[in-house]
């Protein structure tokens, strides 16, 4: 247990989550203390998580948990998008009376799971972390308990994901039984030949994998979930839980089953592909924003995925960098969703949006660099995520799945300059409130603006990321 | 030479959109449109200056500043040589005239369009300057953002439709490109253009690339098929969107073929001067056609602009001395007499709302100053002896005709069609009896339309009589282009044997 330290963060994670819990049974009226703390314990955990960032290789457990710049990275991603969203989110809970203690909890423990998912290097803790983290977003999605679409979301979101995490589960006891161990550095040793059980255990684990970042063919809960609940959940399902699942993919692709990748490498093309395409041409006639978001995202993920197909650092590097811009774009797209606020009700249809740019020119300027962001056009932040994917898919000479996946962008432009048709070019109605709150502001500031200046100098977050070594 | 006199003249114009995007926005407010005006005009300055200390004698690119950007991979490198410096001089000549344009006739969201220009001309600068593929492409792409807004906010009646054929059809041909801008950096090892110069592209990489290359650049030109686009963006774009389009964004596309698919890819360029004859030949004729046929005035310019950029690729595809150097005067003639064209219309566009050729008539009598000025232009349109439009044409047909006697006699039909239907135009609108009585009320050119026209008409006519200037820039650097080309098919077809 020499290596304790090194799980500090998620120690002070669950020990703050249950004494916030104790506060908040205990003392009334205590939900803004208990949310404020939530994010002060998240600041906390960034300080540790940062002071831990030059560990490398270290294991706990008898090898079932792993420290390494990869998860290191990627907690620190988990942790500012937790700050980021519990910033911006708190009117919205208290003008939809959904501001209980229950919430922050959630949160927090949904972030513990995806910790233990991201560093675990064994099935055991990584099917534990996963459903501690699934467990608190079916409660998270439903949160808005009076309303019929927010439960609607919580039970179809709870039906789909209990499947795939059977199935999931069913993978695991696959590979189990044809390799003989759970660890995933010694099924990496165990395996000496291609067997069609383990075939299909990394099929059912992918499978799992994919309903959980929403790719194509297991996206479909995905638009009612995110239309369904409230906002300030939707844009927690855009963010975190996809940065985990990736890391998952990441580590268990890369680390037990690398010498498989005739065996997967057609599997996340395909599925990767189904993404973009889909993604793309589905978002075309949506009118919910909400709901274009939520296509827009598996499109996205389908993106991340084409640099996993590749098989080589370079394309973990850049679905690391992709995932790293698509969170700052998604941050900045939600946050001002959460200002089209008038008179106490939230608007989220893409109508609503109409004139804004005359009305509101700041938000609408927002918009339109996160919007043109998202589209990928130069030389904004989207540009370079999509960039770096597809310099790593070229070096390949995978030039089909570049030449489609720059087709659907093509496609994928066109929905959203509908939405910047929206803002700027139609007629105006009536004005928003202007009256909100600090967080709110600094995240929808902060994003934009990293998204608008990145070009300048990208190095930094290349070189950040270019530490994380898998193969 | 320290001072980075490239990219601050790419910076200068972004550093004025952000004073001007910090400014109240109020219909009072002169600042933004002094401010725009002093930056625009002082970055004309800074061009002029550059042109001035450029040296001419040598072929090499000059001024050059190499950055590193992205680590290890990409680095921002910019440079200009004789050909490039043209077009920079150009797009800080033209933008000044379009923000006067601007103030004074856009009467809503003035700020906005101000910030858009100066936007604009900082791409534009930069992809002229640009010596590296993943840069150019930047500020190629970069340029689809505020001409979209420029199209779809300050347009005319089908402007959503417009603006979304521009951007779509644009990002269509560009995508291709960044695929094979990619590529390049895998085959080569580098996207630096000067690099690339020196160690080649493998041959057998070259017709797919250069296909790549020419989706894109035949997209912005724009060539037949793909042409589409041009009309439609340029009857709704407001009059400063038509000539910012006009004017420079369509030589973006023909420097592209003159530094890239040339430059990097010789054996390709070689391999489909046949299918840009071609197509060359026919955006002259069916074009011109087409041109003849139109009631709408601004369609009818957007037209022949696409008739003459046939010219530009015709000429370039010569790959001969003097066809190349009379594309880049026929894109500078054109820059010049397109934009003052479209200001052309807008005048009276402003005063009558109505662009349809069968409302005018008569002009000449209730307009004089304008008649003459609008004659000037139609006259360089069609190419007249004495204006930049005919020193352009003649030399591309002398290029052609050294090259292929068959091209050349149907290049020279575009050019009996364009005179019948500018001048065709001129006499519809300026000549005949007032049919219309409102037309007797119309008020000649105010202060700053007769600023604006004068400004091109001068250039326009002193370099069609005088281009000795623009020969003496771009005849070493062209002659080292042509020279490193059939150096490197000697190279090529003495393998092949």
């Amino acid at each position: 247990m020499e290596n304790i330290n090194l799980i500090t963060s998620e120690i002070f994670i669950s020990l703050s989550l249950m004494s916030l819990l104790i506060l908040g049974v205990f003392k009334n009226n205590s939900s803004s203390i208990v949310y404020n703390l939530s994010i002060f314990t998240l600041f906390l955990s960034l300080l540790i998580n940062l002071n831990l960032f030059s560990f490398n290789n270290f294991y706990l457990f008898n090898g079932a948990y792993k420290v390494d710049h990869l998860s290191n990275f990627m907690k620190v991603l988990i942790i500012v998008s937790g700050i980021f969203v519990m910033l911006s989110s708190s009117k919205y809970l208290k003008i939809n009376k959904i501001f209980k203690i229950e919430y922050p909890i959630l949160l927090l423990s949904s972030i513990l799971g995806m910790f233990i998912m991201i560093s675990s290097n064994d099935l055991m803790v990584f099917y534990l972390g996963l459903e501690l983290q699934s467990l608190a977003l079916y409660v998270l999605a439903s949160f808005k308990r009076n309303d019929q679409l927010s439960s609607e979301s919580g039970l179809k979101y709870f039906v789909l994901s209990a499947l795939s995490s059977g199935l999931l589960l069913y993978g695991c006891s696959l590979i189990y039984g044809f390799s003989g161990s759970t660890n995933f550095d010694q099924i990496s040793n165990n395996i000496s030949e291609v067997q069609y059980g383990l075939t299909l255990g990394i099929v059912f684990i992918l499978v799992g994998l994919a309903f959980k970042i929403s790719a194509v063919p297991f996206h479909m809960w995905a638009p009612d979930v995110y239309q369904g609940s409230p906002t300030s959940v939707t844009i927690f399902f855009a963010i975190l839980p996809k940065i985990a699942a990736l890391s998952v993919f990441i580590r268990f692709l890369y680390v037990p089953f690398i010498n498989l990748i005739d065996q997967w490498q057609t599997i996340i093309i395909f599925v990767s592909i189904a993404s973009m395409v889909f993604g793309a041409v589905a978002a075309i006639g949506q009118k919910n924003l909400k709901r274009l978001m939520a296509y827009s995202s598996i499109s996205h993920m389908g993106f991340a995925l084409a640099g996993l197909a590749v098989g080589t650092n370079e394309g973990i590097q850049s679905s690391i960098i992709y995932i790293s811009i698509y969170l700052l774009m998604n941050l900045a797209f939600f946050s001002c969703l959460f200002m089209l606020r008038r008179n106490g009700i939230y608007y989220e249809n893409l109508s609503d949006l109409s004139g804004l740019s005359k009305n509101h020119p700041i938000l609408a300027l927002c918009l339109l660099i996160s919007l043109f962001s998202l589209a990928g056009i130069p030389p904004l932040a989207g540009f370079f995520a999509k960039f770096y994917i597809f310099l790593a898919v070229i070096k390949e000479e995978m030039y089909f799945l570049a030449i489609v996946g720059l087709l659907s962008t093509v496609v994928a432009a066109f929905y959203y300059l509908r939405v910047i048709k929206t803002i700027y070019f139609d007629s105006q109605t009536e004005k928003f409130d202007i009256n909100h709150d600090i967080g709110l502001k600094i995240s929808l500031l902060v994003s934009t603006v990293i998204i608008l200046i990145y070009f300048i100098y990208p190095s930094p977050l290349q070189a950040l990321i270019s530490k994380i070594v898998i193969l | 030479m320290n001072f980075p006199i490239l990219s601050s003249l790419i910076l200068l114009p972004l550093i004025g959109s952000f004073f001007i995007f910090f400014n109240k926005s109020s219909e009072k407010n002169r600042t933004i449109k002094y401010v725009s005006i002093f930056i625009t005009f002082s970055n004309f300055l800074l061009s002029l200056y550059l042109w001035y200390i450029f040296d001419k004698s040598i072929s090499d690119f000059q001024f050059i500043e190499d950055r590193e950007w992205i680590s290890g991979l990409i680095n921002y490198k910019v440079g200009i040589d004789g050909i490039s410096i043209l077009f920079v001089v150009l797009t800080a000549f033209i933008t000044p005239l379009c923000v006067i344009s601007v103030i004074s006739t856009i009467k809503y969201r003035l700020k906005d369009f101000l910030i858009a220009i100066l936007i604009m001309e900082s791409l534009m600068i930069g992809v002229f300057c640009s010596l590296d593929l993943v840069v150019f492409y930047l500020f190629f792409e970069g340029g689809l953002i505020p001409m979209f807004l420029i199209i779809g906010i300050w347009g005319g009646e089908r402007r959503v439709y417009s603006a979304f054929k521009f951007f779509l059809y644009t990002l269509l041909g560009s995508v291709l490109m960044l695929v094979a801008i990619i590529s390049i950096y895998w085959i080569a090892g580098t996207t630096d253009v000067q690099e690339l110069y020196k160690i080649g592209i493998d041959q057998k990489y070259q017709n797919l690339l250069w296909l790549a290359f020419f989706s894109s650049f035949a997209v912005k030109t724009p060539m037949w098929p793909v042409h589409t686009w041009l009309p439609d963006a340029h009857v709704e774009a407001p009059t400063a969107g038509s000539v910012l389009l006009a004017a420079i964004l369509l030589k973006m596309a023909g420097y592209g073929f003159i530094r890239f698919s040339i430059g990097l890819f010789p054996v390709a360029s070689e391999y489909f001067v046949p299918l840009v004859y071609v197509l060359s030949i026919i955006a002259i004729i069916y074009t011109s056609l087409v041109a003849l046929m139109q009631d709408d005035m601004k369609k009818l310019i957007a037209y022949s602009s696409v008739a003459h950029m046939g010219f530009v690729t015709l000429g370039i595809f010569t790959m001969t001395q003097q066809g190349i150097e009379g594309s880049i005067i026929q894109m500078i003639s054109h820059g010049l007499i397109s934009a003052a064209l479209f200001l052309c219309v807008g005048v009276i566009y402003d005063r009558r709302h109505t662009r349809q050729i069968k409302d005018y008539g008569g002009l000449v009598s209730v307009m004089p100053k304008y008649a003459i000025l609008f004659m000037i232009f139609t006259l360089g349109a069609v190419g007249l002896p004495g204006t930049t439009g005919f020193v352009g044409e003649f030399l591309i047909l002398l290029g052609a005709f050294k090259k292929s006697f068959i091209v050349a006699i149907f290049a020279s039909i575009g050019v009996i069609l364009s005179a019948a239907y500018m001048l065709w135009l001129y006499r519809r609108v300026v000549f005949g009896k007032i049919v219309n009585a409102d037309l007797k009320n119309i008020v000649d050119l105010n202060k700053s339309e007769k600023i604006i026209l004068w400004t091109l008409a001068i250039p326009s006519i002193f370099y069609g009589f005088y281009p000795e200037p623009i020969f003496n820039t771009i005849d070493v650097s062209i002659n080292s282009l042509i020279q490193t080309y059939n150096a490197n098919l000697d190279i090529y077809f003495a393998g092949k044997n």
